[in-house]
């Protein structure tokens, strides 16, 4: 049972050695033993269900950016996804070949974000982004995942953090920004496994490794607001987790228990998670999801509800608001994954005197096209990835703004790209940059 | 033919029918024990919130993205399950065997409403063809399913207004009735019944865990 053929223009090829070299070693066995095991035993009623109770009406197509950007051309669709990929699988009972599964990786890591939109779309209410999560799996057993994402995965396996840091280049980096963050703010300090602390303040490994100003603007923003905090000197300091994104559920485990089990040895109250969209996703529920718990032990917060807490409390003042024209890139994982949009408006109007609004916006926003894993893939496949997401610069550009205020480190590299893209003229920031040009500090606490 | 097709084969039909949908949930339940996320997560308070969303007219995004899809769906689905049940010939045929009655359509009205149903499966048919994200996703089945949803209709009209022979006319709308019972069950026409899960679990995810409306 095909399809009516259609007549659509060839897609670009992409080399990518993760998927070129390792589908060499495929065998038509192995792949429907991995598809058939995959299938049966690690899924169960939503898998089947889900196909079971799609009426194949296409309705969900409107949803995603990139079917949208591509001019509505019906392979990025997310029913088309599914349709080039899972329901491929079923009909053959996994009989088919490593030219399939290469086109299944590239559909499944490299066009879809896994922002789950369309589940808000899907008149039904089916979860398109697990359906590609299972073709991920797939992919991963079948070790066809696109390098650069490879790479990732094997740091966190090795090292428990994203970048290959090493524990003393992450003490030294701690040591550098704690001086920075003093030459500033006289009481800042960065207290490393301070136990019984009120906040375990976690990051990404980007951070130390190439962002490391962060760390420091933090430690101001903690003395100023005169937190009790720490961070450890030990694993578990990195709570980002491309694993869950690869389909290495193992390793994605691993990392987010190294995490939790950081916080619980600082006996800390609580985890503050850094300015990121999936590291969030990945520590309150697709972690939690796969270790069996359904709250995670110790409480998390993401750093906009943080921020939030600051300045409502007065913990926090504001001293001058920022008065360039700002809009906000909502990242799916907090927005339209933890209803954080209201927050993250109230403390843009409470630092930004001329905000602009995107259109759409809150949990409708669209994702900026870097999520899931898709920035990851790297380099190969940015051109498909900029030019999936038209929709984004247009929305943008209808702001008029200057700044994107932007809570999430892979949205701000995929907004970067998509404004370099487009050429749009804007820049892109971190909220903690905007509070850091707006907070008070007070005269005791300056430095000189 | 005629005594079979109105009277075992109604009740094959309906044990089938009734019989799958029992199975068919019952399975469901079980799958869902192993898919260690559903029990946990589902919540009535956000299932029935999203539900609710999502059976009212234009109450979502979505539904206002496309006027026409959204009437159409609406429409047809109502009097798919409306018509038969309240059409005066099957109400007639049910009290005449068990004594139950129920209020029933004038004949004009069920007329027009069984011409909309078909008009509506028209439009489907249509819709199909013309768009390029529709076209993708469809296989034979789907114009199978569209086919047996929309023919006891057609046969039933044709029956009503006596067109060709009458009794071969009844004889075929009993049987195409029967068959889109049957097929209910066992085919994607079952997202009659795995609607309201896909859809309650899906707003208990988004309202529980997310903290978002899923509309
Ligand atoms: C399987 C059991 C069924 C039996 C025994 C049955 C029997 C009948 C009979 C005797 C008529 C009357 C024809 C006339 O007016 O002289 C009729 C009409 C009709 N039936 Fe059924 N039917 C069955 C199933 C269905 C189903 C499942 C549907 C739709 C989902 C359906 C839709 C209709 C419609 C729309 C009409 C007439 C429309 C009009 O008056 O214009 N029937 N049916
Ligand atoms: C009672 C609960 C039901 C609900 C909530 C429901 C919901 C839906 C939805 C949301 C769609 C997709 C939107 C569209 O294409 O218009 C759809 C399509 C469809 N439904 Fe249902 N449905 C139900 C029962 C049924 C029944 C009992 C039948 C027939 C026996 C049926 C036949 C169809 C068909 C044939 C389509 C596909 C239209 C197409 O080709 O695009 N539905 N349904
Ligand atoms: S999850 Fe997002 S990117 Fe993936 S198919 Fe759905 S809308 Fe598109
Ligand atoms: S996923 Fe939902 S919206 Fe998309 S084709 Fe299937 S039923 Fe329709
Ligand atoms: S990177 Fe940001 S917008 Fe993009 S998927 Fe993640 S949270 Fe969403």
């Amino acid at each position: 049972m095909g399809s009516p053929a259609m007549k659509l223009p060839e897609l670009p090829i992409v080399g990518d050695p993760g998927l070129d070299e390792n589908a060499k070693n495929l065998t038509p066995e192995r792949i429907a033993e991995v598809i058939n095991r995959v299938i049966d035993r690690e899924t169960a009623a939503r898998f089947r269900v889900y196909m079971n109770t799609c009426v194949h009406c296409g309705l969900c197509s409107d949803a995603c950016h990139w079917f949208l950007s591509n001019d509505r051309d019906p392979r990025f669709s997310p029913v088309g996804k599914v349709k080039q990929t899972v329901w491929e699988m079923l009909r053959k009972k996994g009989r088919v070949d490593p030219d399939f599964i290469k086109d299944c990786s590239r559909i499944a890591q490299t066009e879809c974000n896994m922002c789950r939109r369309c589940s808000m779309y899907c008149q039904v209410g089916i979860d398109v982004a697990y359906m590609l999560l299972t073709v991920r799996r797939i992919c991963h057993e079948l070790e066809m995942v696109p390098q650069f994402m490879q790479d990732t995965v094997n740091s966190h396996a090795v090292t428990l953090n994203q970048m290959w840091v090493k524990q003393d280049e992450w003490i030294d980096t701690l040591q550098w920004q704690e001086e920075e963050a003093k030459s500033e703010v006289v009481t800042a300090r960065i207290p490393l496994d301070k136990e019984g602390a009120d906040i375990f303040y976690s990051v990404i490994a980007p951070e130390p490794k190439i962002l490391a100003q962060l760390i420091g603007n933090m430690a101001q923003i903690m003395a100023v607001a005169k937190i009790d905090w720490t961070m450890p000197s030990f694993d578990g300091w990195d709570n980002s987790n491309m694993a869950m994104y690869s389909g290495d559920f193992e390793t994605m485990g691993r990392v987010e228990r190294a995490h939790h089990e950081a916080a619980l040895k600082l006996k800390v109250k609580r985890i503050v998670m850094g300015e990121c969209g999936h590291a969030f996703r990945g520590a309150v529920y697709d972690g939690p999801k796969w270790l069996g718990w359904l709250e995670p032990p110790v409480p998390v917060i993401h750093a906009v509800d943080f921020y939030h807490e600051l300045i409502t409390s007065g913990r926090i003042k504001i001293a001058k608001k920022f008065d360039e024209p700002v809009t906000v890139q909502e990242p799916c994982n907090i927005v339209r994954g933890r209803g954080l949009g209201a927050k993250l408006r109230e403390i843009i109007h409470a630092t930004c005197s001329d905000f602009r609004p995107p259109e759409p916006s809150f949990e409708h926003n669209y994702c900026c096209g870097a999520g899931g894993g898709v920035i990851n893939c790297g380099p190969p496949w940015k051109t498909s990835r900029v030019k999936g997401n038209s929709v984004k610069a247009e929305q943008l550009a209808a702001t008029k703004a200057h700044i994107i205020i932007t809570p999430c480190h892979n949205c701000h590299s995929g907004i970067e790209d998509i404004i370099s893209g487009y050429k749009l003229g804007m820049h892109v920031k971190f909220f903690s940059e905007i509070l850091m040009e707006t907070m008070e500090i007070p005269d005791e606490l300056r430095a000189e | 033919m005629y005594n079979f097709a109105s009277g075992p084969l109604v009740w094959i039909a309906f044990i089938v029918f009734v019989g799958g949908m029992v199975y068919q949930f019952v399975t469901l339940l079980r799958s869902a024990k192993k898919d260690k996320v559903i029990y946990p997560y589902m919540s009535a308070k956000y299932g029935l919130r999203s539900l609710l969303h999502w059976l009212i007219p234009f109450a979502t995004t979505n539904m206002r993205l496309r006027y026409e899809t959204t009437i159409v769906t609406f429409a047809f689905h109502l009097c798919l399950i409306l018509v038969p049940i309240f059409l005066t010939a099957h109400v007639a045929m049910v009290s005449f065997g068990w004594g139950a009655k129920w209020g029933t359509l004038s004949d004009g009205a069920a007329d027009w409403l069984t011409i909309l149903v078909v008009l509506a499966a028209v439009f489907f048919l249509v819709r199909r063809w013309m768009l390029p994200e529709v076209r993708f996703v469809t296989n034979p089945s789907d114009y199978l399913l569209l086919a047996i949803a929309a023919a006891p209709f057609i046969t039933g009209f044709m029956a009503h207004k006596q067109w060709f022979d009458y009794e071969t006319m009844v004889v075929i709308h009993m049987i195409s009735g029967a068959v889109m019972l049957m097929a209910i069950p066992f085919t994607r026409l079952s997202h009659m019944l795995f609607f309201p899960f896909t859809r309650a679990y899906m707003g208990s995810e988004f309202g529980a865990v997310r903290h978002v409306k899923d509309w």
